[in-house]
């Protein structure tokens, strides 16, 4: 019993990080219906950034924030050089995604690095609990419910959803649809940074750790169809348990092989469902 | 009067393919007038155009004032409410400009859809919307691009009523664009005929549409009554 709190405790902590990653995901591709592969570098970026302004003597949550805003700038970056060319973006954000290695080794060389979470371990009656995994999730799921706020109640956020919706209407109404892509590529840069400064604490960052995190910060995101927040949360949630459970119980650690199984079965789910409704539109 | 909109010698090119090529067109203050011509005239080009999203390459654009389009098709955000569709079209007012009620006065048939997804609306109920939207950017003049297409006459009647009440009653100057030039002419004053991105013919709408040409390419070989 106390393994099993401790493993969906461990699994929820490291889903709120492929949650994080999964909406930033959702987010650009709302608005810019771009598929951003190099979401996963924000976080590493992010991470690695931290570790050196931590040992820089900044104290903690400065430094995690000015990384944040590191990688929401890293976003802008991106999306500037995304959205400049029609149709090629997907590659494009592939390219950068590895360009980005190059660049994390350069500054930070090739070993995994970490810092301190926060401190103390809890008991949960007769688990022993990092407190650090609490952490992440009192940080995401008000982080998911701002969003939700925004994106639903704000004009602004509104605005950005015109834009994924119809985004001639959107210009017709004046709605700087530019603009708007690249304010979704910084949130979307703020929410990889983010998940990359909450999780090194319990799963050390090397250069190339965004593809796991992109993988299953997807499937994640796949489950909501790429465009709510909200099911991006609970599929990353899901995930995160999935494969701790079956990595505590199973001794093994598949974490890519359960997030891939799992989008290919959203994927095909999905495909059947569209082809179903395209048979009954036809 | 003042003109609202002028356009002179406007030429407009997609690549290699001209869209217009010389077109002249006025609409004064207050006034409706109707554009009238077939698929591939350069009817939604010259709607570009106006709007600012297409460049021309020669020829002058004049707008007085400001100008809201309800496009073709009516574009409305499918998964926005009615009211969202409504407050985004105030978008460039301010956080200030965006109340909506004085749309619903106008067009009672839209508040009970207030907070349904404007994408789930009948083709007449998202016109309704797609021009609330424009009217929201309290525009001087309303660009309507084919508010008929595909609606039942019914419906097209009553958001010609909508239109010529907005016309009548609030002095809001309207270019009408339409492929059904019967409804467009009986709803004009002046009207011009579009063809091959070219404004070949304009006048009285009543004369143009005696006019035997008018008649023979747009009324269905008919010449209208009247």
């Amino acid at each position: 019993m106390s393994d099993l709190i401790a493993y969906v405790v461990t699994g929820l902590g490291i889903g709120a990080g492929y949650a994080l990653v999964g909406s930033g995901l959702v987010a650009i591709y709302r608005v810019t219906g771009v598929v951003n592969f190099a979401q996963g570098a924000f976080a590493v970026v992010a991470a690695m950034l931290t570790s050196t302004l931590l040992s820089a003597g900044l104290p903690h949550v400065l430094a995690e924030s000015a990384a944040v805003l590191v990688a929401a700038g890293a976003g802008v970056l991106v999306g500037l050089i995304a959205t400049g060319e029609p149709g090629a973006a997907l590659i494009i954000t592939l390219g950068v995604g590895v360009f980005a290695y190059a660049v994390e080794i350069v500054v930070w060389g090739d070993q995994p690095r970490s810092f301190a979470g926060l401190p103390g371990v809890l008991t949960v009656g007769d688990a022993r609990i990092q407190a650090h995994y609490l952490l992440i999730l009192a940080v995401t799921v008000p982080v998911f419910v701002a969003m939700g706020a925004f994106f639903g109640r704000t004009d602004l956020g509104k605005a950005l959803t015109a834009c994924a919706s119809n985004r001639y209407a959107a210009r017709v109404v004046g709605i700087d649809v530019r603009r708007m892509g690249l304010l979704a590529f910084a949130l979307g840069g703020a929410l990889g940074g983010l998940a990359g400064v909450l999780t090194t604490p319990i799963q050390q960052v090397t250069f190339d750790s965004d593809v796991t995190l992109i993988v299953n910060g997807f499937a994640a995101a796949i489950l909501g169809g790429l465009t709510r927040p909200g099911v991006a949360l609970a599929g990353g949630l899901l995930l995160g348990v999935a494969q701790t459970l079956i990595a505590g119980f199973g001794g093994g650690a598949y974490q890519l092989e359960v997030a891939l199984l799992l989008m290919l079965t959203v994927m095909v789910v999905q495909a059947t469902r569209a082809g179903a409704l395209a048979g009954v539109a036809r | 009067m003042t003109a609202v909109v002028r356009v002179e010698g406007l030429v407009v090119r997609y690549g290699g393919a001209t869209a217009l090529d010389g077109v002249d067109l006025t609409v004064e203050a207050g006034e409706m007038v109707a554009l009238i011509g077939a698929n591939g005239a350069g009817k939604s080009t010259l709607v570009k155009a106006l709007s600012g999203l297409v460049g021309a390459e020669a020829g002058q654009i004049t707008v007085r004032g400001r100008l809201a389009q309800v496009p073709e098709g009516r574009e409305v955000f499918a998964g926005l409410s009615v009211d969202d569709n409504l407050r985004l079209g105030g978008w460039r007012n301010g956080r200030r400009g965006r109340d909506t009620s004085g749309i619903y006065e106008l067009m009672p048939e839209l508040s009970g859809l207030r907070r349904q997804a404007a994408g789930t609306l009948s083709g007449g109920q998202q016109q309704m919307v797609a021009i609330g939207r424009a009217l929201m950017a309290r525009p001087d003049i309303l660009v309507v691009d084919e508010l008929s297409l595909g609606l039942a006459p019914l419906v097209v009647r009553t958001l010609a009523g909508h239109l010529e009440a907005l016309h009548r009653e609030r002095g809001l100057a309207v270019l009408l664009i339409e492929q059904n030039a019967r409804l467009a002419l009986s709803m004009c004053r002046r009207a011009y005929v579009l063809e091959a991105g070219r404004t070949v013919l304009s006048g009285n709408a009543a004369e143009l549409a005696r006019d035997p040409r008018v008649a023979a390419a747009y009324l269905g070989g008919h010449v209208a009554a009247g």
